[in-house]
């Protein structure tokens, strides 16, 4: 199984190279590290992001409320920074990072105490979350003159080459492939998401399992917020609205399945890689960015169609043999 | 969503069962009845005939595809793409006005568009055999995305005056062209749901789909009936509302995919597919915009009652479980 998953992984990364190639031929300074580096640093939230929501559905779950948890997040942390400018931006960090997490263990709660099917769970808090916005901010916005200048250069601050913004996302990955492949937790992902039944026999609670994902991917939501709000220096009701489909479509295109049990955090990453240089090329090779929706949409139907083929449960072979016999 | 098939089908209906299933539409009515009761308290204007005639169509478009969609769900799949569906038509409408189609035209392309829409999300998912959660996300953004390359950032306008009755004709005093089809449509698919061998085998289906299949019902061929039906509906949705507006612009409907299941899953279907009532979806339907209606008159912003929405969700679905446990230990 190992080497199949990697094996797609591996035509994932050579058709990422081949979109790129497309773009170089008609435009080739986009090819260069520099540019490279800039779409990856576009797309790091997005990563990030795709990484939380990997997490949950490989647990055979669903976060259909990271795009509002991420609003949420970034604009208490931008009202922090307007009425507290004197705040270390680390502590703001942190409380995004433990806000994050607070609200996603709402989720988590809800879905290992009470039995909720994930997607409404999700779809309850994503409208909440949404709306809690406009409570706390009475509809206003956060603009940049409001903010301390720290709180909007700490992204954009250059690290050996590379903005902070892109090295939170590599430590994201990092930590990620950790926790999957090396922790107990990270099996246990794998596990409740294969065979939930199973997994219980095996001495793995299924409810907190799930309730630790939800946990993580709104801890990465809340980090997420942060940077979003410091990036593009501005918070309001609205922002990242709709988001959630696209960290979805990255896992999606990234070969994870939505079944559960199935994903490699290199599918996620170059999952929402894909998503991201479609966004940034556009534009480059003057394609009106119009079109970036109807593309990505594209994309998501052929990975599904594709990921179809390695997703064949041994349940279907068994029943199978039992209609034969 | 594939979820475990934790619930056990009991062989035969036990009367607890039926009763809950009972006391769901009840508990409901009661919340409706209340927020009824709140709103002619809380505000004098709530009980104008003209003002509550005008209130319903919070719900009346969406109520539509909602009970297309309660169907699709009960069959233990989902739609996501409806709200672009009503994007991709009301597009297609009005690039038909601009090469001077008339009404009724306007009318059968909507259908003939919606139907091709559920056609491809039915083909993928019945056919192919995905996951329709993942399937029509896609279809969310191609559909969508189509009509944002045809429309960019401008609009169609110039209906017909004949158009314009679907969304905004009185067929009778206060009661609106919207309104009847509303009540038509509810009945229709209560009888289809309800009173039909079809309707049955989507319950069937939802149930388990792989028994459905070895007593003999076309699991796919039903799933792909749904899934045209549901397209067909967000047409229809998509005349009124194109016609109530009087233009389309391609973020038309944006964000409705969540409201109609939000509708769907309060009216009391189960969202992992294999139970649910129209009656049910027609009452949460009526509760949503009742308090989308009642809010508004207290100036309460949109994006507030959002919160409620999405509290009454939870709660209403929360509430049951947490009765059925405690019975559970006490009776244990």
């Amino acid at each position: 199984m190992i080497p199949h998953r990697l094996s797609r992984d591996l035509l994932l990364a050579l058709a990422l190279m081949a979109l790129i190639a497309v773009v170089y031929l008609r435009f080739p300074t986009f090819a260069t590290p520099a540019s490279l580096l800039g779409v990856f640093n576009d797309t790091s939230i997005l990563i990030i992001l795709a990484l939380g929501q990997m997490a949950v559905v490989l647990t055979r779950c669903i976060d259909l409320s990271m795009a509002s948890n991420l609003a949420l997040v970034g604009m208490c942390t931008a009202m922090l920074n307007a009425s507290l400018p004197e705040l270390p931006v680390p502590v703001l960090v942190i409380i995004a990072l433990v806000l994050g997490a607070l609200l996603g263990s709402i989720n988590g709660l809800l879905v290992w105490k009470l039995d909720i099917p994930p997607i409404v769970v999700t779809l309850g808090t994503l409208t909440i979350f949404r709306g809690i916005i406009f409570l706390i901010s009475d509809g206003q916005w956060v603009n940049a003159h409001e903010m301390s200048p720290a709180f909007k250069a700490l992204p954009r601050l250059e690290v050996m080459g590379l903005p902070v913004l892109s090295w939170l996302a590599i430590t994201s990955i990092a930590c990620l492939y950790v926790l999957l492949t090396r922790t107990p937790m990270g099996r246990a992902f794998y596990a409740v998401g294969g065979n939930p039944d199973a997994a219980v026999y095996t001495g793995i609670n299924v409810g907190r399992t799930r309730f630790n994902a939800f946990v993580l991917s709104g801890a990465l939501s809340g980090i997420s917020g942060y940077l979003w709000v410091s990036r593009y220096a501005v918070a309001y009701v609205d922002i990242a609205a709709g988001f959630e489909l696209d960290v979805v479509a990255a896992c999606v295109i990234g070969g994870i399945s939505i079944a559960g049990g199935m994903g490699t955090v290199a599918g996620a990453v170059l999952g929402a890689l894909f998503l991201g240089v479609i966004k940034n090329a556009l534009p480059v090779v003057n394609i009106s960015p119009f079109w970036q929706q109807a593309i990505s949409g594209s994309a998501i139907i052929i990975a599904v169609i594709f990921n179809a083929r390695s997703e064949r449960r041994p349940g279907r072979i068994i029943l199978k043999q039992a209609e034969q016999t | 969503m594939t979820g475990t098939h934790s619930n056990n089908i009991p062989d035969r209906l036990r009367s607890p069962l039926i009763r809950m299933i009972a006391s769901w539409e009840f508990l409901l009515l009661c919340v409706g009845v209340a927020i009824f009761f709140l709103n002619v308290q809380a505000s004098p204007y709530f009980l104008d005939p003209w003002n509550l005639s005008d209130a319903t169509f919070n719900f009346t478009e969406k109520a539509m595809i909602a009970f297309a969609m309660a169907l699709v769900i009960i069959s233990g799949e989902i739609d996501l793409s409806v709200a672009s569906i009503i994007a991709l038509v009301s597009t297609c409408m009005g690039f038909a006005v601009q090469l001077g189609a008339d009404t009724p035209m306007l009318i059968g392309i909507a259908v003939l568009v919606g139907a091709a829409c559920g056609a491809f999300n039915g083909f993928l998912v019945a056919v192919m055999g995905l996951p329709s959660i993942v399937v029509t996300i896609g279809t969310l953004s191609l559909f969508r995305g189509i009509a944002y390359i045809v429309l960019g950032d401008k609009a169609y306008s110039g209906y017909p005056e004949s158009f314009a009755f679907f969304g905004q004709g009185y067929v009778w005093w206060v009661i609106t062209f919207e309104m009847v089809l509303f009540v038509v449509v509810a009945i229709l698919f209560y009888i289809l749901l309800h009173r039909t061998s079809f309707g049955r085998s989507t319950i069937a289906i939802g149930n388990n789909p792989t028994a459905a299949l070895f007593s003999g019902i076309r699991v796919s061929r039903v799933k792909f009936v749904l899934f045209v039906l549901t397209g067909i509906m967000a047409a229809i949705a998509a005349v009124c509302l194109t016609s109530r507006l009087g233009s389309t612009r391609p973020s038309i409907a944006v964000g409705w995919e969540l409201e109609i299941v939000t509708m769907v899953v309060l009216g009391g279907v189960n969202i992992l597919g294999g139970s649910g009532t129209i009656p049910g979806v027609v009452i949460a339907a009526i509760v949503m915009g009742m308090v989308t209606f009642g809010l508004g008159l207290l100036n309460v912003p949109g994006i507030v009652m959002s919160i409620f929405i999405g509290l009454l969700l939870i709660c209403v679905i929360a509430l049951p479980i947490i009765i059925r446990r405690t019975r559970h230990r006490v009776a244990g």
